[in-house]
C-alpha cells in the first residue's frame, strides 16, 4: 500500500496511454532506400500552449521507447515510463509547464514500424529487410510528426546517449525548430571501443541459429541467447567499475566455488537475469538496426571530421551534461561537442556531474545533475513568458 | 542585471565592470554564479562563456541565462582556441589554484586582455596580523590558515613580476578596499588587488 502510495507519488502524471499516427507519404532514407509507408507510436504529456511554443520532444535511447513517463498500470510501479523521475509534474521537466511528446523511433519494437511488421512490398514481416534506419532518418520521422501536431519550433529537443544524438541531429538538420537542445551522456560520434563492442552483440544475434537469418518471426522462436548475451555485453557498458564492484565485488552466489560453468558469481547472476529478461521483450532486428544507427552517427563526418563545421549552422542554445564515471561516452566526449559549440560562439551550459554510476547515471536521480537540468528549464519557461508578456 | 545591481551585490566587479568594453567577447575563469558574466550580458551587450568548478554554482549561472562549462580552470584551457577572446577575467580565483603560472600563460593564450583580481597579502591590516605573530584574518581573506581555499598569498608587487615573465604587460594596476580605488599608498592600503593586462606587445600578432 505505502509503496502504492510512494508510486502514485513518483509519477504524479498518473495514468497514460500512447498514441499512434500513420504516415502514408514515402520516407526517404540516408541509405538511399525508403519507408513507403509507417506508423509512430508516441505519448504526450501536459497542455500545447496557444503559441504553440512550449513543446519539449523527448528521444530515446536504445532500449526504451516512447513511454517517457506517467504509469500504464497505476497498480504497477514497473509500468512507468524510463524517464519519470525527469518527466512530469514538478519534475525538471515540468509538465505543468511544457507539452513533451515522446515518439518511438522508426525499427524499433514498441509499436512504431519496425521489423516484425509486414512489409507492404511482400505481406510478410520485414525481418532483416527492414531498411537501416539513422539518427538523422529518425529525425526527420519525428520532424514529421511535429508538422502534424502543428510544431513548428520546440522550446528544447533532449535525449539521453542515443537520445542525446538525435537532438544534436535536431540542432543541426532542423536549425529553426528547436530553441534549445539538451544532450545528455552522450557523443558526436562512436568510438572504435564502442563499435566493438556493438559488433560483439551483433555477432551474438547474428550467429544464433534461431535468428534465421532475421526470418525467424516464420519460425516461431526468437534468437534468444544471442539477445541475452548482446544485452550482458551492453550492461557492462553501461555501469562503472567502481559501481560493479560496490554493487557486486566478488560475491558468490552460493557462498563457494561450484567448478563448474554454472553461475558462481552475483555479478554473473545479474547480468544472467538482465540478459533474460530482455531476451523476453527486445526484439533482435531492433537491437542491429538500432546498434548500427549508433556506429553510424559522426555528423562531423561530411566535414573532414570538423565537428565545429558540422555545428556551424545551428542556432540553437545547448545544455550537455556528463558524468565523471560513464565510460562508454565519457566527459571527453562532451567536452568535444562543448568545444565546437564554444568555436562557434553557441550558448551552452555544460556540467560534469561525479556520480559513481556509469552511463547508467543519466537515468537516475542526482541531485546536482537534476538541479542543473531544471535550472535550465526554468530559464526557458522564463523565455517563454516573456513572450507572450512581450 | 543592471549597474545599480551589480554595485550593491559587488561593489569590486561594478569597478571591474568599466574596463570592459562593450559587445566584447568575454571568458570568465572560475565565474562563480554567474554574476559578472550576466551583467556584462545584459548591460554591456557582452557575450561569452563562464568557466567553474563548483557544482552548486552551475544551476545559478544557468538561472542567469550565462553560459557556462563546469571544469577545473586547472587543468587547462584546451578546450578553447589561441586569441578566441577580446577578455579573459580572472576574478579572485587566482589565488586559489595550484599552477598560477600555466594559467597565466593559458590567459595570455586565449585572450587579448585580461583582469585579473586576488585579494593583497599586504593590505595593512594583514601586516599588522603578521607583526602580531598570527597569519591575518580579514573580509578578503576570511579564512583560518588551517581550512582555507587559497593556495597563494600574492602582494601587488610580486604579481607585475609573474605577469611580465608570462608575457602579459601590465597596462593599470589598482587597489580597491570595499570596491573603492586607493591611490594612495595602494599596497599598504587596498584589500584587492586589480590588474588589467595584456598580450606583450613583442608577443601580439601585428
Amino acid at each position: 500500500m505505502l509503496l502504492k502510495i510512494y508510486w502514485n507519488l513518483m509519477s504524479a502524471l498518473g495514468i497514460v496511454s500512447p498514441q499512434s499516427m500513420f504516415f502514408s507519404a514515402p520516407l526517404p532514407l540516408q541509405s538511399g532506400a525508403e519507408m513507403r509507408d509507417y506508423t509512430l507510436m508516441y505519448e504526450t504529456y501536459g497542455e500545447l500552449n496557444a503559441a504553440r511554443s512550449n513543446a519539449v520532444l523527448v528521444c530515446h535511447a536504445l532500449n526504451a521507447s516512447h513511454h517517457v513517463a506517467g504509469l500504464y498500470d497505476a497498480n504497477d510501479p514497473k509500468s512507468a515510463g524510463w524517464w519519470d523521475n525527469m518527466v512530469g509534474p514538478g519534475k525538471p521537466l515540468d509538465t505543468d509547464r511544457f507539452f513533451v511528446i515522446g515518439v518511438n523511433n522508426l525499427g524499433s519494437c514498441f509499436g512504431s514500424t519496425g521489423p516484425m511488421h509486414n512489409n507492404p512490398a511482400t505481406g510478410k514481416p520485414y525481418g532483416a529487410d527492414f531498411p537501416v534506419v539513422t539518427v538523422e532518418d529518425w529525425v526527420d520521422a519525428q520532424a514529421r510528426l511535429a508538422d502534424v501536431l502543428g510544431i513548428t519550433q520546440f522550446a528544447a529537443v533532449m535525449g539521453g546517449s542515443l537520445g542525446g544524438m538525435q537532438a544534436l541531429a535536431w540542432s543541426m538538420r532542423y536549425p529553426a525548430r528547436l530553441r534549445h537542445c539538451v544532450v545528455i551522456a552522450s557523443t558526436a560520434k562512436l568510438s572504435a571501443q564502442n563499435i566493438a563492442f556493438n559488433d560483439v552483440a551483433r555477432q551474438a544475434i547474428l550467429t544464433d541459429p534461431e535468428y534465421h537469418g532475421g526470418d525467424f518471426y516464420a519460425h516461431g522462436v526468437v534468437p534468444r541467447s544471442g539477445l541475452r548475451v548482446a544485452r550482458m555485453v551492453g550492461h557492462i557498458t553501461y555501469l562503472s567499475d567502481d559501481d560493479m564492484a560496490e554493487k557486486f565485488g566478488r560475491e558468490l552466489r552460493n557462498g563457494k566455488y561450484q567448478f563448474g560453468f554454472g553461475v558462481d558469481f552475483e555479478i554473473e547472476s545479474y547480468l544472467r537475469y538482465q540478459g533474460d529478461k530482455f531476451s523476453e521483450y527486445f526484439d533482435a532486428n531492433t537491437y542491429l538496426l538500432i546498434t548500427k544507427a549508433l556506429d553510424y552517427f559522426d555528423p562531423a563526418r561530411e566535414f573532414s571530421g570538423d565537428l565545429s563545421k558540422a555545428l556551424a549552422n545551428t542556432q540553437a542554445q545547448f545544455l550537455l551534461a556528463s558524468f565523471t564515471t560513464d565510460w562508454r561516452f565519457s566527459p571527453a566526449r562532451s567536452k568535444e561537442i562543448v568545444e565546437a559549440l564554444v568555436k562557434n560562439r553557441r550558448r551552452v551550459a555544460y556540467a560534469e556531474i561525479d556520480a559513481p554510476h556509469g552511463h547508467d547515471a543519466f537515468l537516475l536521480d542526482d541531485p546536482r545533475y537534476m538541479n542543473f537540468v531544471r535550472a535550465y528549464y526554468d530559464r526557458i519557461w522564463q523565455e517563454l513568458n516573456q513572450e507572450v508578456a512581450a | 542585471m543592471n549597474f545599480q545591481q551589480l554595485l550593491q551585490l559587488r561593489p569590486d566587479l561594478a569597478f571591474i565592470a568599466h574596463w570592459v568594453a562593450p559587445r566584447s567577447h568575454v571568458l570568465d575563469l572560475g565565474c562563480g554564479d554567474g554574476v559578472m558574466l550576466d551583467y556584462l550580458q545584459s548591460d554591456k551587450d557582452c557575450s561569452g562563456y563562464g568557466i567553474e568548478i563548483d557544482d552548486d554554482q552551475i544551476p545559478k549561472c544557468v538561472a542567469r541565462g550565462v553560459s557556462v562549462i563546469q571544469q577545473d580552470v586547472e587543468s587547462g584551457l584546451a578546450i578553447l582556441s589561441d586569441q578566441s577572446f577580446d577578455t579573459v577575467l580572472c576574478l579572485s580565483a587566482l589565488q586559489m589554484m595550484k599552477n598560477v603560472e600555466g594559467i597565466l600563460r593559458d590567459i595570455a593564450r586565449v585572450g587579448s586582455e585580461a583582469i585579473v583580481s586576488f585579494p593583497n597579502f599586504a593590505y595593512w591590516p594583514h601586516r599588522v596580523a603578521l607583526l602580531r605573530g598570527r597569519m591575518p584574518v580579514s573580509k578578503t581573506l576570511p579564512y583560518e590558515w588551517y581550512d582555507t581555499p587559497n593556495l597563494r598569498c600574492a602582494t601587488i608587487k610580486d604579481f607585475e613580476a609573474l605577469a611580465n615573465q608570462v608575457g602579459l604587460e601590465v597596462v593599470e594596476c589598482v587597489a580597491l578596499t570595499e570596491g573603492v580605488p586607493v591611490n594612495f599608498l595602494p599596497n599598504w592600503r587596498g584589500s584587492l588587488a586589480v590588474f588589467r593586462l595584456r598580450k606583450n606587445s613583442a608577443e601580439r600578432p601585428a
